[in-house]
């Protein structure tokens, strides 16, 4: 591995960050708004982008802290939101679980939407890819978007209700998603995955933030597994 | 909003460490070791397993339409889905959503 190839794959990752920055940007900007408003302080709404750095947990903290719920409840809706993040990591673990530890907790730290599927996707277009290449390419897509996050919350804060928080702008989040979950519907095994995923999701949208989306995912991921088999076996 | 100042920060702090803890888990657990063939094979469907999940109810309810369906939002969202499948690219399907979605909205303005 010479050190030019993982730099490449380093500019891989920005370059493939960049399309991100159109959904970022208005969320980090709303967040620090919307925080500032809420009473938070200017520390506390940077401590929660830079800290935490995970957009819908954050916001979902400040609806229930504006409901004055009891902080444990607070902490497990928030939480909760962010769990589908250990199926991130466990994914991740066999590309990347064989680098040095501090480039596990690095990326551990910046295990995102985003930079998770980016480099997912990344990786299984490109199985020849090298341990020192993945963590590269993760982190370039990562470092696009987390400085921008912390950057436009701190602006957002800064302006404050001063500019009206346009809720059509949130819509932005689902067309990305979209985009990005699209180009990964390889096959039958995927497009059924997907698709139960959504039909239990709907159905389980009542259940409490987070939840009714991880039983919807492991249902879908079953499902994924159970096609491909059938569709090895109906192969031979 | 009714917390104390250590209130508040308590609350950043164990989210900001459950939070790293939910990340790290597995990459910090099991390192360069085994995960189970079928575990390993059902963690590849993440991604088509978790983003529709998460996007049905915003597309279906969006808030900004006061959580009622519409079929502006369900266009856009289609754009972007059909766009991104065709072309194998993630900036195409964004562009092509963003269009459909904000198009009406910035000719409305003019």
């Amino acid at each position: 591995m010479t050190v030019a190839t993982t730099k490449s794959a380093y500019w891989a990752g920005v370059r493939d960050g960049l399309p991100f920055i159109v959904m970022v940007v208005p969320f980090a900007l709303l967040f620090g708004v919307v925080g500032i408003e809420a009473g938070l302080s200017m520390a506390q709404t940077m401590s929660f982008s830079v800290l935490v750095i995970a957009g819908a947990s954050q916001f979902a903290a400040l609806q229930l802290m504006l409901e004055n719920a009891a902080i444990g409840f607070v902490l497990l809706a928030a939480l909760a939101v962010n769990l589908r993040m250990a199926m991130y990591s466990a994914a991740l673990a066999p590309h990347l679980g064989a680098a040095p530890f501090w480039q596990r907790a690095l990326v551990g730290y910046l295990n995102f939407d985003q930079s998770y599927m980016a480099s997912i996707a990344k990786y299984e277009d490109n199985p020849q890819m090298t341990l020192p290449a993945k963590v590269a390419y993760f982190l370039g897509v990562a470092l696009v978007i987390s400085p921008l996050w912390c950057v436009f919350t701190y602006i957002g804060a800064r302006l404050g209700a001063t500019v009206p928080a346009d809720i059509e702008i949130a819509f932005i989040l689902p067309i990305a998603f979209l985009s990005m979950v699209a180009p990964m519907l390889k096959s039958l095994a995927h497009v059924a995955a997907a698709f139960v995923s959504l039909i239990v999701a709907i159905s389980l949208a009542g259940l409490p933030a987070g939840s009714g989306l991880l039983i919807a995912a492991v249902c879908a991921m079953l499902t994924g597994v159970v096609v491909e088999t059938w569709m090895e076996r109906a192969k031979r | 909003m009714n917390y104390t100042q250590s209130e508040i920060w308590l609350i950043i702090g164990i989210m900001a460490v459950g939070t790293f803890a939910i990340r790290f888990s597995f990459l910090g657990l099991i390192g360069a070791g085994a995960i189970h063939p079928l575990i390993e094979r059902m963690l590849r469907f993440t991604p088509v397993a978790v983003l529709p999940g998460m996007v049905a109810p915003l597309v279906l309810w969006p808030t900004s339409a006061g959580g009622e369906p519409t079929l502006w939002h369900f266009m856009a969202a289609a754009a972007a889905l059909g766009v991104a499948y065709k072309t194998r690219k993630v900036v195409w399907g964004m562009l092509a959503g963003c269009a459909i979605f904000f198009g009406p909205l910035i000719i409305g303005l003019l």
